[in-house]
């Protein structure tokens, strides 16, 4: 396994206190059509924490980390990043975040290491920089090899990868990351995980979505639980679960469990 | 299970038509381009069958030859036509083989081009019915035909599959198509006048396609009505041998795809950073390098850089005498100007990753706008000069230079406050720019002929006192169409920037949202 390099660190001083949180959302609302996909949600992240948003498909994740870092306007309510307004001041914020959409495409037909060194010089860092970090990220993402392959031609989980190292190229103080284990393997996960924390400890803010509660409970310290468009619960992973663990606690708040017992003729016994 | 499928295609066509009305229409213009073309062939063999009784056998030839080609090609270059009982779909379920090909086969047979193959081989079959023994021979030969076509598609697709499944391949063969297709109308129109049929070549010609698998299947009729048995004899041997040989390259390359289905191959390989490491190190020059890569690298940037050099094969065409070329520079530069007018929604939602960066709007219309113009201002120059030399009229060339970068720079403009405003569903990379996109609103269709009349608006100043130099031979007046065209559109263009820019600061968001709207 590649030891993950030295990944810049968050620029400047973490905020005195931490009263301040990294990212406050107040209120967001969010309809599409007649569907309301964001009903109300207000969280608070602390800074230097690692947050995990949990929830089943169709609660409102994607919607809602979209509005926390500007892809998408919300109807009502506020997005603050280290206490300043992402909507009222957005390319002055944008600056402090690092994002991973998911579902979305990527600029594809740029090789990899074209990509990384786009995201770099969008975030206005010079030519030398961006050619040191992007190298180092292609080295922590175990992408050294297909630098200079086209994105189109990537796998799901390395897609996935090259994004990530997209979204940290900067250095931002919060990193806002939609699904990103998905289709990615063990190993290269596990790297993510070890960058993630490191970043975490040097005074950065994570906040990912996940419907793998095993992987949240492991690796965050704190966690929302959302459905249909409200959070369920929030704080800490212990206080969220109590005495069981996170995926009892989960499909306990969410409800909607199915016996199988439908499926009797699924039983190979039966023929 | 041959019935199943054939069930399943009429299924497929059935759910097909009721997903959207404008698949009704096409079937309903199908038809009737269909209906129009079975009209010429059927009227045309009837014609021919009492007409000269030398004309009858080569004309057949000709024609079913034609038929088989078109069965062979078409479906490769237009990738995508109709996979829709394609081999590979099978792989999961337990088909027997046999029943799986002869199922595909005549299941090629339900739809527009199979009934206009049928109906078209038995006219070309029917020729020959002044003679009854040379009618059956006729259309034996024409059925076997319309097997060699159809068996041969087939063939020819699954073969080919792992091969054109490659991206670039894909993509080189889906441009290299489109041009000539485009043209071909305007060729024939051109040349019909002019070129006379020679009956000499014709025969010629089908005497050799006779003795290939195109065509010897449609000389049966013919030979047996002479009673060449022995030509029919070979002609008979040489169709049920390539039928022969047909199914079973087919065949084994079916097998071939189920045991291994065809999947993306070696990866597009590009050493070093590209553009990205010649333009300037900032925002305007990432975004510039971005989307001049693309402008290489996309087929779909790349074809309308393609179709820069048919402008003024277009414009000789369609005006024979040559002074009309005087338009080529305008023209191909209106045409550039307006190409990046759709360049939010080309960008599809990869345009996320401008959103979720710090850029400001006219940093990325400026970055797209220099991007397009390093191919559009030496392209239009070029053009300019060559169509005043190829039209004597280097004297007053100041004057064309004005109103081609005039209209480039307006175009550049419009465009640039266009696309921050409207997206419309487009191709996406990769996808065959045969498929046509469906539900383009009206609103896309309002924007873009408002677009152009606005273009077409703001141009005027330089058109006019272009059109006016050149008309008097005025050389004052052709230096100021040239101050005016550079002047007026460069201000245009700076204003299309910022104003196109503050369009993209407010509407980035909902463009995203439309664009991820999109099915």
């Amino acid at each position: 396994m590649p030891t993950p390099p030295d990944l810049p660190d968050p620029t400047g001083p973490v905020d005195a206190g931490a009263a301040v949180p990294a990212l406050r959302l107040d209120g967001l609302w969010r309809r599409f059509g007649r569907k309301i996909a964001v009903a109300g949600i207000s969280l608070d992240v602390p800074a230097g924490s690692f947050y995990g948003l949990v929830g089943p498909n169709g609660a409102g994740k994607t919607t809602t980390l979209s509005m926390a870092t500007g892809l998408l306007e919300p109807d009502a309510g506020t997005v603050h990043v280290h206490g300043r307004d992402l909507w009222a001041e957005p390319v002055a914020v944008k600056r402090l975040l690092g994002v991973l959409p998911d579902g979305v495409r990527l600029f594809d037909r740029l090789t990899g290491e074209q990509l990384i060194t786009y995201a770099g010089l969008l975030h206005g860092l010079d030519r030398d920089t961006v050619a040191a970090r992007t190298a180092d990220l292609l080295t922590a993402m175990d992408l050294r090899a297909d630098a200079s392959t086209l994105v189109v031609d990537y796998s799901a989980g390395m897609t996935k990868k090259v994004a990530l190292a997209c979204a940290l190229v900067h250095a931002p103080r919060l990193l806002v990351l939609d699904e990103p284990f998905e289709a990615v393997d063990p190993v290269s996960a596990a790297n993510i995980r070890d960058i993630l924390h490191g970043y975490v400890a040097s005074g950065g803010t994570v906040i990912v979505s996940s419907h793998v509660m095993d992987l949240v409970q492991r690796m965050c310290d704190h966690v929302a639980v959302v459905a249909q468009g409200h959070v369920l619960a929030a704080g800490t992973v212990d206080e969220v679960r109590g005495e069981s663990s996170l995926e009892d606690r989960f499909v306990e708040l969410v409800g909607g469990r199915v016996t199988g017992e439908e499926l009797a003729w699924l039983r190979t016994s039966s023929d | 299970m041959v019935a199943h499928i054939l069930r399943l295609k009429l299924a497929l066509l059935r759910n097909g038509l009721r997903r959207s009305a404008w698949q009704v229409v096409a079937l309903v213009l199908g038809v009737v381009y269909g209906g129009v073309v079975l009209l010429l062939v059927v009227g045309g063999m009837a014609g021919l069958s009492v007409a000269d009784e030398s004309l009858r056998q080569p004309v057949a030839v000709l024609v079913g030859s034609v038929l088989v080609v078109a069965w062979w090609v078409v479906p490769l270059l237009a990738f995508g036509l109709d996979s829709t009982v394609d081999p590979s779909r099978f792989v999961t379920y337990a088909v027997p083989r046999r029943d799986l090909l002869v199922g595909i086969a005549l299941a090629g047979l339900v739809g527009i081009p199979g009934v206009m193959t049928v109906v078209s081989a038995v006219a070309v079959g029917g020729v020959q019915w002044h003679d009854p023994l040379g009618l059956v021979a006729g259309m034996v030969g024409a059925l076997a035909g319309a097997g060699v076509a159809v068996l041969g598609s087939r063939a020819a697709t699954t073969v080919a599959l792992p091969i054109v499944q490659r991206r670039r391949v894909r993509e080189v063969l889906a441009v290299a198509a489109l041009i000539p297709l485009a043209l071909v109308g305007l060729v024939v129109n051109r040349l019909a006048g002019s070129v006379h049929v020679d009956m000499d070549v014709l025969d010629r010609v089908a005497h050799v396609l006779g003795w290939t698998p195109l065509g010897a299947p449609w000389a049966i009729g013919g030979d047996v009505t002479a009673r060449a048995w022995g030509l029919a004899g070979a002609r008979l041997v040489i169709t049920v041998a390539s039928l022969a040989v047909i199914v079973i390259v087919w065949e084994s390359a079916v097998a071939r795809s189920l045991v291994n289905p065809p999947h993306s191959e070696p990866a597009g390989r590009r050493a070093g950073l590209g553009w990205f490491g010649r333009l300037p190190a900032t925002p305007v020059g990432a975004v510039a390098a971005r989307s001049l890569t693309y402008w290489i690298r996309d087929p779909r940037y790349a074809l309308s850089v393609a179709f820069v050099p048919v402008v003024p094969l277009v414009i000789w065409l369609l005006d024979r005498d040559g002074s009309n070329l005087v338009a080529v520079g305008p023209v191909t530069a209106f045409l550039m100007g307006w190409s990046i007018s759709a360049d939010v929604a080309y960008d599809g939602s990869a345009f996320w990753t401008h959103l979720a960066a710090p850029l400001r709007g006219w940093v990325d219309r400026a970055g797209r706008v220099i991007a397009a113009a390093t191919l559009g201002v030496p392209t239009a120059l070029v053009f300019t000069t060559a169509s005043a030399f190829v039209t004597h009229r280097v004297a007053v060339l100041p004057a064309l230079l004005g109103i081609s970068l005039g209209v480039l720079l307006t175009g550049y403009a419009a465009a640039s406050v266009v696309s921050a405003l409207v997206v419309y569903p487009v191709q996406q990379p990769g996808e065959s720019p045969f498929q046509t996109k469906q539900g383009a609103s009206a609103a896309a269709m309002i924007s873009q002929i408002a677009g152009w009349l606005a273009l077409v608006g703001l141009c005027l100043p330089e058109v006019v006192l272009g059109v006016v130099a050149i008309r008097t031979g005025s050389l004052p007046l052709a230096w100021a169409t040239l101050v005016v065209g550079l002047g007026f559109g460069g201000a245009l263009l700076a204003a299309g920037i910022v104003y196109g820019g503050r369009a993209l600061d407010r509407q980035g968001p909902a463009l995203l949202q439309r664009i991820l709207a999109f099915p």
